[in-house]
């Protein structure tokens, strides 16, 4: 059984180097890649420019191979798809891997989609080293054959690499372990062959996750588990407004609880220092906090809406536009017009937010599911007056993420280091957001409205699609804003809208920039969540209007073969067309998000007001796919997470405060109420695509159409209201 | 002074017998893998068994635990334990893993009363376990499998 601790790699990239150099029994592989500009999370990092050296495994004297994953592991399987890369050009078996999380240090981890950052996100990981590690691996792989080869003084044509291990035909054999400091000392090869799909061992095997063993008997190490000695632990009293700033606090009643320590006023609120987290929690509970609202969000969601819908008046920004929709749409015979309105939510991951900092020796120690390292550590620098190369980040295994632990700001991460500084604790302080820190503390998907008109001709085709989108723009303000925002415009805000790969003519989307103090940040598939949903509902309204077969009248506006073959491979498996039986309806819909169409039949039982999901037929084509049963997982996963933004989940505001506070108000999908999920990939040996966010976005139109099959009712509003 | 039992041995707390079980397991025994959630008995990452129940640790008070047999994940043993673990290993149920320990927990209660359950059971006795990650349809998958590798039907 593969053993991984989930412990952050516990050497500095500096201290690898100095065990390399000193022939410790550690291999250490240096490795010059390509450093890729970034290609706007759809794809593959482009070439090429002058490469760092990277480190990416380890191996010890018993065989024991560790990947150093640059990538933090939220439940997306990231460990295994790269220790699998690794494994299948290094011959290693299965049983040998193990994995660390690699040091901040962005000349060596960064994510060659994102550029030069350490980060996370964007369904990025598969496809941003699906190149680096398998070609880390093989050229591990030959320098053990070439270190055996001179051990031998054998021809290097003569071994082959197995399981681990160099092997020659007069039974000659020797680990990768046994071989590492010979090999150490050989000159990196820069172009060692990677092997043909045909002759793949591990890539496209159903292996066992690389994490499960320690997820299942308590070992695991998340940052809320993470222990130093003398630990403090901090909760903080939040404003009860988005925008609001402490300018006083009385912690008179709290300082008188055993256990606490301390009680300072940091920007984001007061907080409380204790010995555990019990009393620190409660000591919170206790403060008497002044707050100023000068400049805090004091709307409530209708209102912030109804304003919305007023700026929409407006003229906005172009985010598409080709053809004369406005003249098309004149020409129209029928029209549809529509308006659909999405609310905040939040992302509200198992594990709270949590991290722990410690300053030594001049230098800040951080332990957290860090998913933005370049960030994190850049706002412990500044906070704390140090370079950032005195920043150490110690990633440790997350408890789910969604986007929530990849914050732009760094906002956890910054309200801990505020609090340290504040307090100037010598000892280490383990910041505990409460749920109701979770579900209250913003940084929500914004909420969003679209309005849109589309026209039909006799023939069923469109003829003129003019659409509006009001939200916040997620990226604007952020160090990200230059490769998301142009003239204005947040792709985030219309992506998988403006540039959707339906053929429509004339075709226009304008975008309007909505403000409030109220923090917004991606959430798994960010703009894809709420356009998805707004064009495959769109498509499957024009198809009844037309007299089309849903399937048909999608495939008639889909040029691309990976969509078409996705949307194909769904039906196909579904049985699509056959009768699903009385209150019960079936719908479809297809959407392609960071490179991925995910196409999804969806079975519904409708009761009166309420509905169930009975069954979803999910096809998806990611390329190759490295574990195809994590890839059903991710699909499976997916359903089940966004299912309870259709049966419920909403934050709402009233006069400015959060109306939700913990899972009785915002209840996350149940057991009872996850569908049957059977997950079809189309087989594909092209370079992977992503696979943690795509199976989200379809899910609101399949049901909500599936919905419409039974009821005639379209599903205009998240969460549903069938009444 | 409390005496807490907890996975077969006995400690001496010098804490607030209103603190929950939940803190006095991880800040004061520095047994992790029983996970803070929700602190209300809303999710049940927080779940160890009480006397052989499973019970949300987060709302249970220390001093109402005084005196009874605790175990966590780290301590669970057993045919039934090692059915459900590796039914959960064998059918790559984790994802993100936090609310695993206290599904895994409520697993072995149920499994333990009912050695056969059907999917209506196990929905109606796992209801109170969330996964944020949706891993819902494994975790049902898992526990049919711990019941036939245990020698139950299903």
């Amino acid at each position: 059984m593969n053993r991984s601790t989930g412990q952050p790699a516990s050497a500095t990239r500096r201290q690898f180097l100095k065990a390399a150099a000193t022939g410790a029994a550690v291999f250490a592989i240096g490795f010059y890649l390509p450093f890729g500009r970034r290609a706007r999370a759809q794809g593959v990092p482009q070439a090429v420019e002058t490469p760092p050296p990277n480190l990416f495994l380890t191996i010890d004297a018993d065989n024991n191979i560790t990947l150093i994953s640059k990538y933090l592991e939220m439940g997306q399987g990231v460990t295994t798809g790269l220790a699998t890369l690794l494994a299948e050009e290094l011959e290693a078996d299965w049983s040998q891997m193990h994995f660390e999380f690699a040091p901040n240090d962005a000349s060596v981890y960064n994510n060659l989609v994102f550029g030069p950052v350490m980060g996370t996100g964007g369904s990025t990981s598969m496809a941003g080293s699906w190149e680096q590690m398998r070609k880390v691996g093989a050229a591990a792989r030959s320098m053990f054959v070439e270190a055996a080869a001179r051990k031998w003084r054998l021809p290097m044509g003569e071994l082959k690499a197995e399981k681990g291990h160099v092997l020659h035909g007069s039974g000659k054999r020797a680990s990768y372990g046994e071989l590492a400091a010979d090999a150490m000392q050989l000159p990196v090869p820069r172009d060692a062959p990677l092997k043909d799909p045909a002759d793949w061992k591990l890539i496209g095997k159903n292996l066992p996750r690389i994490d499960s063993p320690d997820k299942t008997d308590g070992r695991a190490t998340f940052a809320l588990d993470i222990r130093r000695p003398g630990t403090v632990t901090a909760a903080v009293a939040h404003p009860p407004l988005f925008g609001a700033r402490p300018t006083g606090f009385d912690a008179d009643a709290a300082k008188k609880l055993p256990g606490v320590l301390d009680a300072v006023q940091i920007p984001t609120g007061v907080a409380v220092l204790a010995r555990d987290s019990w009393s620190a929690l409660r000591g919170r509970d206790l403060l008497s906090v002044e707050w100023d609202n000068s400049n805090a969000e004091t709307r409530s969601s209708e209102q912030i809406l109804a304003d919305y819908r007023r700026q929409a008046e407006g003229a906005g920004l172009p985010a598409a536009n080709r053809g004369d929709a406005a003249a098309a749409l004149g020409r129209a015979t029928q029209k549809f017009s529509a308006e659909f309105t999405f609310p905040y939510l939040a992302h509200a991951p198992m594990e709270p937010l949590n991290c722990a900092l410690e300053m030594k020796d001049g230098e800040a120690h951080l332990w957290a599911g860090s998913q933005l390292q370049s960030i994190d550590e850049r706002v412990i620098a500044e906070i704390m007056g140090i370079g950032v190369d005195r920043v150490r980040i110690h990633t440790l295994l997350s408890g789910g993420s969604f986007g929530r632990r990849g914050n732009p700001v760094g906002d956890w991460v910054a309200e801990l280091a505020q609090i340290v500084k504040a307090s100037d604790s010598k000892a280490p302080v383990h910041l505990l957001w409460s749920r109701e820190d979770d579900i209250r503390g913003g940084f929500y998907r914004p909420a969003v409205l679209h309005q849109l008109e589309v026209g039909l001709n006799d023939e069923g085709d469109i003829s003129g699609w003019q659409h509006k989108v009001v939200t916040q723009s997620i990226f604007s303000g952020t160090p990200f804003e230059q490769m998301m925002v142009s003239d204005g415009v947040d792709h985030s805000s219309v992506e998988g809208l403006a540039d959707t790969p339906y053929q429509i003519g004339d075709f226009s989307v304008r975008s309007f920039n909505a403000e409030s103090p109220l923090p917004v940040l991606w959430w798994r598939s960010v703009g894809h969540n709420h356009t998805a949903h707004v064009v495959e509902t769109t498509i499957d309204a024009l198809a009844a209007m037309a007299g089309a077969d849903p399937v048909e009248y999608r495939l008639k506006l889909l040029p691309d073969a990976r969509d078409r073959e996705t949307l194909k491979l769904a039906a196909g498996k579904s049985g699509w067309g056959g009768n699903p039986g009385e209150n019960r309806g079936r719908g479809i819909a297809c959407h392609r998000s960071f490179g991925t169409p995910v196409a999804l039949v969806a079975d519904v039982t409708v009761d009166g007001d309420a509905f169930q999901v009975d069954k979803i037929v999910a096809a998806v084509h990611c390329g190759v796919a490295i574990n195809p049963d994590i890839v059903a997982a991710q699909v499976e996963g997916a359903i089940g997470f966004a299912l309870s933004t259709l049966l419920r989940n909403e934050i709402t505001l009233e006069n400015g405060r959060v109306q939700q506070s913990n899972f009785h108000n915002y209840v996350p999908t149940r057991m009872r109420e996850m569908p049957k999920v059977e997950v079809h990939i189309v087989p594909s040996t092209d370079a992977p695509t992503g696979i943690g966010e795509p199976g989200v976005p379809p899910l609101a139109p399949a049901v909500g159409n599936a919905i419409a099959a039974a009821t005639g009712k379209r599903m205009y509003r998240l969460p549903f209201a069938l009444a | 002074m409390i005496t807490l039992k907890i996975n077969g041995e006995s400690h001496q707390l010098d804490a607030d017998p209103q603190m929950p079980l939940l803190w006095a397991i991880r800040d004061h025994l520095n047994l992790t893998g029983t996970k803070y959630g929700c602190g209300r008995a809303l999710c049940g990452a927080c779940t160890v068994h009480i006397d052989g129940e499973a019970a949300r640790s987060c709302s249970v008070m220390l001093g109402d635990a005084a005196g009874r047999d605790i175990t966590t994940i780290e301590a669970i043993e057993g045919p039934v334990a090692e059915a459900v673990v590796g039914a959960w290993r064998e059918l790559n149920v984790v994802q993100c893993g936090y609310c695993q320990s206290g599904q895994i927990m409520s697993a072995i209660t149920l499994l333990s009363k009912n050695p056969d359950p059907s999917d209506e059971d196990i929905d109606a006795s796992m209801e109170g376990n969330l996964c944020r990650c949706g891993t819902y349809q494994r975790i049902r998958a898992a526990i049919h499998r711990s019941a036939r590798n245990l020698g139950g039907r299903s």
